[in-house]
């Protein structure tokens, strides 16, 4: 099949490379993009990073130019979809209207998981997800003023390392007794908790949030141990939630997030997905995982598009993943959970620069690169490839 | 409308127009030029926007620099005029220009 009406439900990174692949593989026949935000399709990695920081407008992260979809034929449509009708073909608009397909694509994306605090409705309380979120905390990051960022995951450092260079006071609070808990080995939790401390960060660990305090704005958070932080405004930033209610009401297999094959394809072989909202097992893990990734939900959107298409093509690309703070660039290579060890490359306690590998049985699984674009790219290379590695060549201290 | 052409690994031909201010990849990915995949936007993270610039406009388009030179250094493709496209501002003045797109972005 490749004519008749594709519809891609959610217009961000996986929706803009669903449609851009579906024209790539041949589909002749309308491509409606839905989603539900009315500026054209954005990068979300730079929100909490050049964005805040106010380097960069909206229109320069636009993932395609205006005029792009004009060229690739593809109608843009701003709505919220309340249902999938299955046995119509249909998708319910919440404004009443009905839109046929032929072909559908989720790709309805994350949202920011919700903090379970007294007070967490008060005003200045802020999550960070889409760009009118970046709008309304700009408002709020006047130099001097104190931040309060609850979760020290990553969007939680970028956006405390945004709020620093904006010349505010920034204070972290993470619930785990390190930041990165869930992602990274703890030296490299070590290392960053030193970047931001020395950046003038206020980073609090073993700190869960109790209460957040005001009379219509927040003014306080109030932590567990009884300690209270003063703030003008709160951001959390403590993970996101596939977006799956749509998926999930027409009966699709859902497990934390909408559940896809190789191929891309849900419970209902004639719906694919691609993005944050999906879950897919992968064979090099050996089990179904859910990737909050931009090259991820590029690589699904591209596999989505072939399949829709009636070519055969497999999701197979090596996750990776990145992150800037300050002048930190991390790239990460491949995932590390079920690591047993780690080699390091670089002094964590010292310098910028390092590389942090993860190991099972002694063969590398996954490297964290701060800085050091070379080993990532060596890395992801050498894990695409699965070739052989010399361990102690890699973290030999080389004069380059 | 200044023009650039990229010619993909096997010689196919796609030509883009040259927007003053964008940078070659976004000049690649607003035209859908096949073999630019740019997965991380432009921030030079991924390395999947290589092109390797005619030689005879290799000193107008300019060299690499020091972080694009190790995303490049490990690349089996990599030529001397090797660029990663999101680095690459382009100028409406560059009509004409030819870049070469490797067999496979790692």
């Amino acid at each position: 099949m490749s004519s008749g009406r594709a519809v891609v439900v959610g217009a961000s990174h996986a929706g803009v490379q669903l449609v851009t692949s579906l024209r790539r593989e041949g589909w002749s026949g309308e491509i409606v993009l839905v989603g539900d935000e009315s500026a054209l399709p954005y990068q979300r990695p730079p929100l909490s990073k050049a964005y805040l920081a106010g380097k960069c407008s909206l229109k320069e992260l636009a993932i395609r130019s205006e005029d792009f979809y004009v060229k690739q034929d593809v109608e843009r449509v701003t709505a919220s979809v309340q249902e999938i009708d299955r046995s119509a073909g249909e998708l319910v608009l919440r404004t009443g209207n009905r839109l046929s397909y032929d072909a559908l694509a989720l790709c309805t994306g994350a949202h920011p998981r919700r903090l379970r605090a007294e007070g967490a409705e008060l005003d200045g309380v802020h999550s960070l997800r889409r760009s009118s979120d970046v709008e309304r905390i700009r408002e709020d990051a006047i130099p001097g003023r104190n931040a309060v960022i609850v979760g020290g995951g990553y969007i939680g450092l970028e956006t405390a390392a945004s709020l620093r260079s904006l010349g505010l006071h920034v204070t972290v609070l993470e619930a785990a007794d390190r930041v990165l808990e869930r992602v990274t080995a703890p030296e490299v939790s070590a290392f960053f908790t030193r970047i931001h401390q020395q950046e003038g960060v206020d980073v609090r660990t073993n700190a869960s949030v109790e209460a957040l305090v005001g009379d219509t704005r927040v003014r306080e958070v109030v932590l567990a141990s009884g300690e209270s932080v003063r703030a003008d405004f709160v951001i959390v930033g403590i993970g996101i939630e596939p977006t799956i209610e749509i998926a999930e009401a027409a009966g699709l297999v859902v497990d934390d997030g909408i559940v896809i094959d190789a191929h891309a394809r849900t419970s209902d072989p004639d719906i694919v997905a691609a993005g944050d909202c999906t879950s897919q097992d992968i064979p090099r893990y050996g089990r179904r995982i859910r990737l909050e990734s931009v090259p991820s939900a590029v690589e699904q959107a591209k596999v989505a598009a072939a399949t829709i298409c009636r070519h055969d093509k497999e999701v197979a690309a090596l996750p990776w993943f990145w992150s800037d703070q300050y002048d930190l660039k991390l790239q990460i290579a491949g995932l590390n959970t079920g690591y047993d060890d780690i080699a390091l490359s670089g002094d964590l306690t010292r310098d910028r620069d390092f590389t942090c590998y993860y190991l099972r049985k002694g063969e590398p699984i996954a490297a964290d690169c701060v800085n050091r674009p070379r080993d990532f790219m060596t890395t992801k290379r050498m894990l695409t490839q699965a070739t052989a590695v010399d361990m102690a060549a890699l973290t030999a201290e080389v004069a380059v | 409308m200044a023009m650039v052409t990229f010619m993909s690994h096997d010689g196919e031909q796609h030509e883009a127009p040259l927007e003053e201010g964008s940078s070659l990849m976004q000049v690649a990915t607003n035209n859908a030029i096949p073999g630019i995949d740019a997965d991380c936007g432009g921030e030079a993270a991924c390395g999947t926007c290589h092109v390797i610039v005619d030689p005879a406009w290799a000193d107008k388009v300019g060299r690499s620099g020091p972080e694009e030179e190790e995303m490049l250094s490990m690349n089996p493709e990599r030529q001397p005029t090797s660029r990663l496209s999101c680095q690459v501002k382009v100028c409406e003045s560059w009509d004409g220009l030819t870049v070469q797109l490797p067999e496979f972005q790692m």
